[in-house]
């Protein structure tokens, strides 16, 4: 899967560029069934939003941590979250699934519009919120169970019908770790390399059946052999699914995402570090001509 | 070294090459006298610290052996107590009484102690003043003397609103009471060593908060869990006191029963025995520490092996 060519390193982000345009192209040559447009980096208009955010605030414990922030997010899309340390993204990303209503103290103000309906409604419950929208974690957090019990957790607990055994290698399959661990299903997944752990976690996600999946840094952890399986995965994956990354890589933002939001870190008459959004566009935009200076001097490496 | 040489094979060069090599051995070979002492000393320290826990049990097996030596045989768990003919004598009904209080222990501490330990982790919201109340007030609870529990039981188990009667049920009830707290903190302990992630990959998953805990936190913590079970259950075998309050006094000749007739357990019995002034108990004490410690070794092991078969589970 991986191209032995490929700098570990990661190439300059306008190479960067073409090569994920043609790593897309090679995946959906073999997927017959897609339209040709597909492999057009859509411009800003023309994918339907999935998320529609506006003007988000979230408080933890009454501070501030990000503050207004709007874009929206189109469907089978993927759409990186970039910026310094601190600046939020995680913290956006949570609210995308409602997992901030797990923190104690987090409130959230302004409206996320997913499919057009609130997804922080009075009568939205959280929990049918994440069955719907699936998240990776910057760690790969496998359950103390076998790989076969990993996968099959999701589907169990929200008491999907079908052969459990086919849910669990459509999955494994989609994840792209099937040929690897086939013959091992019932073995720990902790004794799995964190590349293979990560994939899991992925595989566990989409059993679910999700129509978005979160991702917040899913290769930080992981070597680049790794980093450029999931990648793969992650283009192959957008022909179906809608994906959202928080990401330190700017290469990897350039590599795989449509569309890119930049973050900053200001600090308020407190003293507390509040993220903003300055910039969202095409990543393509973002990455060659882009329209803040802020976001220009951190793609080119001039502040990190 | 060599690179570094001016004149490479000179007199002067290897002179310093020599020199250079004498002063790294020396740095090498230095030692600080105080220092080494001090840590023989610490080491010292530490095993005798060992060895006085060691000594302590080790003396109280032997001496028990020794002084029990010519009871140590069968008749001394299939028999009963019997003032008649106390060279037969035995533990039957008091082996009988300590398993069927320390069951009756195990049935309403587990439950309880890890559902209490639940609440508190998982849903109580600590900012909550009543919370932290309860919480500190488990952690006094697990240092209140046994006596007091004894009392307790007997006012509201064995009279009062349960009426129980002085039965083995009374005992067992009381005892749990005695060993909650300690049963609490130790399973708030291994929920609380559940990472994070765990429970954020399940919640992601669309599980919901009692999924999460039935499926994934409880089975990661039921180790830690079992250990406070086994010291709580270790504690409560050895108690007498509180016993004594709510009547496991009497010298049972029959089989005792749970919720109905008296009852005595194994400490009670060796107390028993030990106050006799004939020497055919002065024996009999020893040999029933002897038979007390075989029973708590049976059933810690059987914990223990439970705990590991469950570590295994998850490792």
């Amino acid at each position: 899967m991986t191209d032995p060519q490929r700098d570990p390193e990661g190439p300059p982000a306008h190479d960067a560029l073409s090569e994920a345009a043609a790593r897309s192209a090679r995946h959906t040559a073999v997927e017959t069934h897609v339209t040709p447009e597909r492999h057009e980096r859509a411009s800003r208009t023309d994918a339907r939003p999935i998320f529609e955010i506006d003007s988000v605030s979230v408080f933890y414990s009454g501070t501030p941590a990000v503050r207004e922030i709007g874009f929206h997010v189109g469907e089978n899309e993927i759409t990186a979250l970039i910026g310094p340390s601190g600046c939020g993204k995680s913290t956006l990303l949570r609210c995308l699934n409602r997992m901030n209503d797990l923190i104690p103290g987090a409130t959230v103000e302004g409206s996320v519009r997913y499919h057009g309906a609130d997804l922080y409604g009075p009568k939205v419950d959280p929990v049918q919120v994440r069955k719907l929208i699936g998240m990776v974690f910057q760690k790969p957090n496998p359950f103390p169970k076998s790989i076969y019990d990993n996968i099959a957790f999701g589907p169990r607990v929200l008491g999907m019908k079908g052969d459990l055994d086919e849910i669990v290698e459509r999955a494994l399959r989609r994840g792209a770790l099937w040929d690897e661990v086939k013959d091992r299903l019932d073995e720990n997944a902790y004794g799995m390399s964190g590349g293979q752990q990560q994939r899991l976690c992925i595989a566990r996600c989409m059993a679910i059946e999700p129509d978005v999946i979160l991702m917040d840094e899913p290769c930080s952890a992981l070597d680049p052999i790794s980093t450029g399986k999931i990648e793969d995965l992650m283009l192959e994956l957008k022909e179906n699914y809608s994906i959202v990354i928080v990401t330190h890589n700017m290469q990897q933002a350039a590599r795989v995402s449509d569309r890119t939001a930049f973050f900053t870190v200001d600090l308020d008459e407190d003293d507390h570090r509040i993220g903003r959004v300055v910039e969202f566009d095409d990543t393509e935009k973002v990455f060659t001509n882009p329209s803040d200076p802020r976001t220009e001097a951190y793609v080119t490496g001039k502040v990190g | 070294m060599g690179a570094i040489d001016p004149t490479p094979g000179s007199a002067r060069a290897k002179l310093a090459v020599a020199g250079a090599r004498a002063g790294t051995a020396a740095v090498l070979a230095t030692t600080n006298r105080a220092e080494r002492v001090r840590e023989l000393g610490f080491l010292t320290l530490l095993m005798l610290a060992l060895g006085f826990a060691l000594a302590g049990l080790g003396g109280l097996i032997v001496w028990s052996l020794i002084e029990g030596a010519p009871r140590l045989n069968a008749q001394l768990f299939t028999e009963g107590p019997s003032s008649l003919s106390p060279e037969t004598a035995g533990y039957r009904t008091a082996i009988l009484g300590t398993v069927y209080v320390i069951a009756g222990v195990i049935l309403l501490i587990v439950p309880i102690g890890v559902g209490a330990a639940l609440y508190l982790e998982e849903y109580a919201d600590g900012g909550r003043w009543w919370n932290r109340f309860i919480e500190l007030n488990v952690q006094n609870l697990a240092g209140v003397p046994s006596i007091v529990y004894g009392i307790l039981g007997l006012a509201f188990i064995v009279r009062g609103p349960l009426s129980f009667g002085f039965v083995a049920a009374a005992g067992s009830a009381t005892l749990a009471l005695l060993v909650l707290p300690t049963v609490i903190l130790a399973a708030r302990e291994a929920l609380r060593a559940v990472p994070p992630s765990i429970r954020d990959g399940s919640f992601a998953l669309g599980a919901t908060q009692w999924q999460t805990i039935r499926r994934q936190v409880l089975p990661a913590a039921i180790p830690g869990i079992l250990t406070g079970v086994i010291l709580a259950v270790a504690r409560a075998m050895g108690e007498a006191a509180p016993l004594l309050l709510v009547g496991a006094v009497t010298f049972i000749t029959v089989d005792p029963e749970f919720f109905e007739g008296g009852y005595t357990t194994l400490p009670v019995q060796i107390f028993n025995y030990a106050t006799r002034p004939q020497e055919v108990f002065q024996v009999l004490a020893p040999a029933g520490v002897i038979v007390m410690l075989v029973v708590l070794l049976g059933m810690n092991s059987f914990a223990v092996w439970l705990r590991n078969h469950w570590e295994n589970k998850l490792s």
